[in-house]
């Protein structure tokens, strides 16, 4: 049933988990929005991304998700050519890194318990097998016991810790943040970065876009920050 | 041993069912996860699972039983969806119903014709008018000397006073034509060539050879209007065939404009479902269903329609065939027209359903 993706390893780039080769982004309707972008993420490095609101974070993120396809240059997603995949094979690369967002994008009208199950029900998991890894996961955000809740009854940084859960739940090798503390106040937003450092020390790559600065400083990880579209310093 | 038979009692059985099917894998579960994997409960707790493990998970029977629930869950998830919105869903059914039973009604409607006309053609016969001087008597031994004639299988005369009789008792003008005082109608001889006459010449000869008779007034064969109401016959058939497929179409299209709706409506749960890794399939799946279950009732309900219909039709049709002492029963749709009705209904549904899905989730994008 599952194919397998193509391939393309080179040896240089044997450890890395994320790869753009000077990677450009144009809309029709508003031109470049990304500009020759190179850099690269070790596997199990952690990340910010960050920069003006309009710098061109979201979008670099959605092109590492394939919601978007870059325009000119190559990435590499743990050593598959995004360039190359077909349309068909998106849903088993985006698989493989675990999304989460500013509003959370939580069914309303389903419990925590379903709404964390939904990407293990999408790859095939017994029932048994969704029961054990939900219950695992909302553990590991401090969630445990709040299963059968609907999201509505939650708060919002319950709701993102539903969304970690949702997009950990199936071990993906890599984690996109995009601005997953702007809708928490400071002390919720440090403990979700502190979740994210937990997942980061277990082996897993974390790319988080935020423009909280203040935030960004307080810890210390590497900062890739955009302007207008180019990579200012990383 | 009589108390034994309690055992056996439905809801017992469904238990049984339901615990052979789930039960006894929940009991067995937790041993084999002990099994595989001893240091998960403690991991789990303490700290976050790394990404150690690939995208796989479960033995193959726990994913096959995954396969099944999958499906079973679209299938019933979508019916309940169904009727979560009941006017819809009966608008939606209501209309297809309707397009569905007038095709299939039309079709009762032309294999009933058709069998009329079956009937009709068994007895497809000369009719011979005798002269108006021709006595009872004398038109007897014409009768008997055509009853003679090779190519004749069978004879049938009807006196002026038969005939006079059979028209009192059903036209209901008895008593005009009583006042006449004279009894208009001729002698007539009705002759059934030999079945093997299958040939319009051989058949033209003989309505020849009666023309000449000196008893006959004039002779006339019923052929031709048993060929024209064929060929009207074959006309219905093919405006019957033309209707259907107009009416399958305009299902497909209905179906698919209520799944896109739907498709509308739950548009932010299948983009959630796209962004962690949902196929089409799997998005497309619960949708599909969705028109399976709204063809289904379709077909049913357009059952439903013909029935009604054809049990108000019903006397009056029966009551025609008893005039003409035809050996008919009206049609109804058998158990496997029924069947092919039903499937067809619901393939159109799922058809309808499929060629939307395929369109709206290739323009659909995530965001
Ligand atoms: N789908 C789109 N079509 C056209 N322009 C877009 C689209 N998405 C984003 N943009 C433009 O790209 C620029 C960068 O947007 P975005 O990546 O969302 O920035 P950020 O997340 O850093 O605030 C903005 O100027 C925005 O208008
Ligand atoms: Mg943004």
């Amino acid at each position: 049933m599952r194919k397998p993706l193509s391939t393309h390893y080179s040896s240089t780039t044997e450890n890395v988990m994320l790869k753009f080769d000077r990677v450009s982004k144009r809309y029709p309707e508003t031109g470049d929005v990304l500009r020759n972008i190179s850099f690269h993420l070790q596997h199990g490095e952690m990340a910010f991304l960050t920069g003006h609101s309009g710098a061109g974070k979201s979008t670099l993120l959605k092109l590492i998700a394939v919601i978007e396809r870059s325009s000119r240059g190559q990435i590499l997603l743990d050593g598959h050519n995004l360039n190359h995949a077909k349309d068909r094979q998106i849903p088993y690369l985006r698989r493989k890194i675990g999304l989460i967002f500013q509003d959370y994008k939580l069914l309303q009208d389903r419990t925590v318990f379903d709404n964390v199950a939904l990407p293990l029900l999408i790859a095939g998991y017994g029932r048994h097998e969704v029961s054990r890894r939900v219950r695992a996961s909302l553990d590991k955000v401090g969630l445990l016991g709040k299963e059968r809740k609907y999201p509505l009854a939650l708060s919002g940084g319950e709701q993102q810790r539903v969304g970690i859960a949702r997009a950990v739940v199936n071990k993906p090798p890599m984690i996109l943040a995009d601005e997953p503390t702007g809708n928490l106040d400071p002390e919720l937003s440090a403990e979700i970065m502190h979740l994210f450092e937990q997942f980061q020390q277990v082996g897993v790559t974390v790319l988080i876009a935020s423009h909280d600065i203040s935030l960004i400083s307080q810890m210390n990880y590497r900062v890739l920050k955009l302007d207008h579209g180019q990579l200012v310093a990383s | 041993m009589k108390g034994r038979k309690n055992t056996a009692s439905f809801p017992n059985i469904l238990a049984m069912i339901f615990r052979s099917l789930y039960g006894e894998r929940e009991k067995r579960m937790p041993a084999r996860h002990q099994r595989h994997h001893p240091k998960n409960k403690k991991t789990a707790q303490t700290r976050p699972d790394g990404p150690q493990t690939r995208v796989s998970g479960g033995d193959f029977s726990d994913k096959l039983h995954a396969y099944f629930d999958l499906h079973a869950h679209a299938l019933f998830s979508s019916l309940g969806r169904l009727v979560d919105s009941p006017y819809t869903s009966i608008m939606t059914i209501t209309v297809l119903a309707i397009a569905i039973s007038l095709a299939s009604g039309f079709y009762i409607v032309v294999a009933n014709l058709q069998q009329l006309a079956g009937n009709l053609e068994a007895s497809n016969q000369i009719s011979l008018f005798l002269r108006d001087d021709i006595s009872d008597a004398n038109a007897r031994k014409f009768a008997a000397s055509i009853k003679r004639n090779p190519s004749v299988q069978e004879v049938k005369l009807i006196t002026k006073s038969e005939a006079m009789e059979e028209f009192q008792t059903y036209s209901g003008f008895g008593e005009a034509v009583k006042s006449l005082g004279k009894n208009p109608l001729p002698n007539v001889v009705q002759v059934l060539p030999e079945n093997a006459l299958e040939d319009r010449q051989e058949l033209e000869n003989l309505l020849n050879t009666f023309k000449q008779a000196f008893e006959v007034d004039f002779a006339q064969m019923d052929m031709d209007w048993v060929r024209r109401l064929q060929s009207f016959m074959e006309l219905a058939r093919r405006a019957g065939i033309l209707l259907s497929l107009l009416l399958g179409v305009a299902v497909l299209f209905v179906t698919g404009n209520t799944i896109r709706l739907e498709l509308h409506n739950r548009r932010e749960e299948v983009v959630i479902a796209k962004l962690v890794g949902a196929t089409n399939s799997f998005i497309q799946r619960p949708f599909l269903y969705s028109g399976f279950w709204i063809g289904f009732f379709s077909g049913v309900a357009a059952w439903f329609i013909v029935a009604v219909m054809m049990l108000i039709l019903k006397r009056p049709i029966e009551e025609l065939s008893g005039l003409y002492e035809g050996d008919f029963h009206l049609l109804f749709l058998s158990y496997s027209e029924t069947l092919v009705l039903l499937f067809i209904s619901s393939l159109l549904g799922v058809l309808g359903s499929w060629a939307v899905l395929s369109y709206q989730l290739q323009q659909l994008k995530p965001e």
